[in-house]
């Protein structure tokens, strides 16, 4: 099916008049509605002009993808299928996207685990697929709770990765996403993260604007490998043979791919910097010494504790990260100047995002960083966990 | 005195209706002004399985996410919550902050004099009373247990409207909601109970209303202050 012929210069095939991601993010008038992350993501979507969606059921993305299958039935997706599995899914969705389609798909924990092939090589295709990933733990032993464990695992596929804490935040990045993601000099896979449960069946007010308007369609023509049409035959990168000897130009070109995926992913900056109103986002006293640095549910806890300490007369701050992948090394840093303990909450057990933090700031910062608190399996974080750590840590 | 923001936590076994009761308080307390959030959290979904919800309704920005460890107020739904300890927490009230609120669903007297004493000390006041017998009176049917228990939230906090729980519950009945296969089945035979829609959600309506009355009543006879201040 394709619905790109039912357009028009200014209505999408849903009738939908066609706007940029800057006038559905920053202009266009919004009105108040209260849902949960699942809702929310069809909301975008339906506002994203997509082409293709593939699904596959698995706590806690299941309501998001069986969502976006209901706007394949209103009209508002041109393609929408269930894959065989996980990395069918994540296969068909690179074949949907290699044809030129602005295409999506969501998973969790295990499922990311039994796609994981795919998602290198997304990036080294150059498709600029949304994966909306909500986190959840991974076996064993099975847990279908919050946990982020699996954004570990994607830390250097050659994607993209954004993190959102709030129902808010899925909405916006949606749009976002694929605005930077099919910049011609970006054109890498984005995969839009939350927490699950924390976001995805979190009910909240949300801000939208209204539904007659959609995102630009996505240009397939400007994406720097061309995509599969009638004169461009299928998997001509793939079986091009200099990857396929081994000799030293095979060797120099497959490592100044994998060189320019990663420049591709930093030349994002600039766009999401725009888009996403910095990569940053920091919240109570700037001139605290304390501060928390955190990503998704961690930054909100993060902030309830800080709002709490600062009843206690403990100044604090909560530098929120709002991309993991481009990692904001320099707007960073530049948040820690004056600050003594640099505490890092997560959801999981291996502390990825203390690794990180710890790598950027290496030889650069004098911070004392400490990984903690942190839970998993499904555990929540109230403030009172991370307020006993700063406690603990800092002395009363 | 009266905070500025509280969490409910609602202990419950799958069917119940807690998922959706803590959805519809959430939207209720949003419709009146406040900021609002609800979430539940459960395991694999089958009936009579330990289910939770939270709602946190307070009168700043709510940034706290996931289960309510420690909560104002504890709503539970089932005795076996109880005497089965089908609760993610044990004992049931484990985190309960001092002056708070217990609402338990059940025909007996479930608290040991351990726990009395305890709860006692942080000054928590316990309502028992038989809501699905309530139900059952109110709305020809046990299935209006949680529309009974959210009447009795809202009647012991005094400062959401009967017209914004209105609002709630109409809300979650006459728009189109994603839910899981189970609770979908759940709605659907509700649906069929009560012929049309608009019974259905009239007798909702007056069970969630007689609570509000019953509750509201009680926390003035046992000296229950404010919980919660006022939306600004």
């Amino acid at each position: 099916m394709n619905k790109r012929t039912d357009m028009t210069a200014t209505k999408n095939w849903s009738g939908q008049t066609l706007v940029s991601a800057e006038h559905l993010l920053f202009e266009a008038p919004r009105t108040k509605h209260f849902m949960t992350g699942s809702e929310v993501l069809k909301e975008a979507v339906k506002r994203c002009t997509v082409d293709a969606c593939v699904s596959y059921p698995i706590t806690p993305q299941s309501e998001g993808a069986h969502l976006i299958g209901e706007l394949w039935a209103e009209g508002n997706v041109g393609v929408y299928f269930r894959g065989e599995n996980e990395f069918g899914v994540m296969s068909e969705v690179a074949g949907c996207a290699m044809a030129g389609a602005r295409t999506i798909t969501t998973t969790s924990g295990p499922g990311t685990l039994r796609a994981m092939e795919n998602f290198a090589m997304w990036s080294g295709t150059r498709v600029p697929i949304q994966l909306v990933l909500m986190a959840r733990g991974i076996n064993s032993p099975l847990t279908i709770q919050p946990d982020n464990l699996e954004v570990f695992y994607l830390l250097e596929t050659g994607c993209m990765i954004w993190y959102a804490e709030s129902v808010q935040e899925l909405f916006d990045m949606t749009i976002a996403g694929f605005a930077v993601a099919e910049k011609p000099d970006v054109h890498v896979p984005v995969i839009t993260v939350v927490d699950g449960f924390f976001v995805s069946h979190t009910r909240e007010a949300v801000m939208l604007p209204e539904e007659d308007i959609a995102l630009f369609p996505y240009e397939p023509y400007q994406a720097p490998l061309p995509p599969i049409d009638s004169e461009t035959p299928p998997g001509r990168f793939l079986r091009d043979p200099f990857v396929m000897k081994s000799n030293y130009i095979s060797y120099a070109a497959h490592a100044s791919w994998q060189w320019e995926i990663r420049s591709a992913v930093e030349r994002s900056i600039p766009y999401t910097k725009e888009l996403l109103k910095g990569l940053v986002e920091v919240t109570g006293d700037e001139n605290a010494d304390i501060a928390f640095v955190a990503a998704g549910t961690a930054s909100q806890q993060a902030k309830e504790a800080n709002r709490e300490l600062g009843k206690m007369g403990i100044a604090s701050k909560v530098i929120k990260l709002k991309t993991i992948r481009p990692f904001p090394h320099n707007d960073l840093l530049a948040t820690l100047a004056g600050v003594k303990y640099v505490f890092v909450p997560e959801f999981n057990v291996v502390g990825w995002l203390e690794k990180e933090v710890k790598q950027s700031l290496y030889n650069k910062c004098d911070a004392q960083i400490i990984g903690g608190p942190r839970v998993a399996g499904g555990m929540s974080m109230p403030a009172e966990a991370i307020i006993a750590e700063v406690l603990e840590v800092v002395g009363e | 005195m009266a905070k500025d923001s509280i969490k409910i936590r609602m202990p419950a076994l799958g069917g119940q209706g807690a998922v959706t009761a803590a959805h519809i308080a959430a939207t209720a307390a949003d419709r009146e002004g406040y900021y609002a959030v609800s979430n539940p959290f459960f395991g694999a979904e089958k009936r009579m399985a330990p289910s939770e919800s939270y709602a946190r309704i307070s009168t700043v920005p709510v940034y706290d996410r996931g289960e309510v460890i420690y909560p104002d107020i504890i709503m539970v739904y089932h005795q076996q919550v109880i005497t089965m300890g089908k609760s993610y927490t044990m004992p049931f009230y484990s985190g309960i902050k001092a002056d708070g609120l217990i609402i338990i669903n059940s025909d007996a007297e479930l608290l040991n004099e351990s726990d009395k004493k305890r709860l006692d000390e942080l000054n928590v006041k316990v309502l028992t009373k038989d809501f699905t017998q309530f139900a059952i009176e109110q709305a020809g049917t046990e299935l209006a247990t949680n529309m009974a228990m959210l009447g009795a939230l809202f009647g012991a906090l005094g400062t959401v409207s009967k017209p914004a729980i209105e609002e709630g519950i109409k809300d979650r009945f006459l728009k189109k909601y994603t839910a899981s296969g189970g609770t979908a089945t759940l709605d659907s035979v509700i649906e069929k109970k009560f012929k049309k829609k608009m019974e259905l959600i009239d007798k909702n309506l007056n069970t969630a209303s007689a609570a509000f009355d019953l509750t509201s009543a009680w926390c003035k006879e046992v000296g229950l202050q404010q919980i919660l201040q006022a939306p600004t």
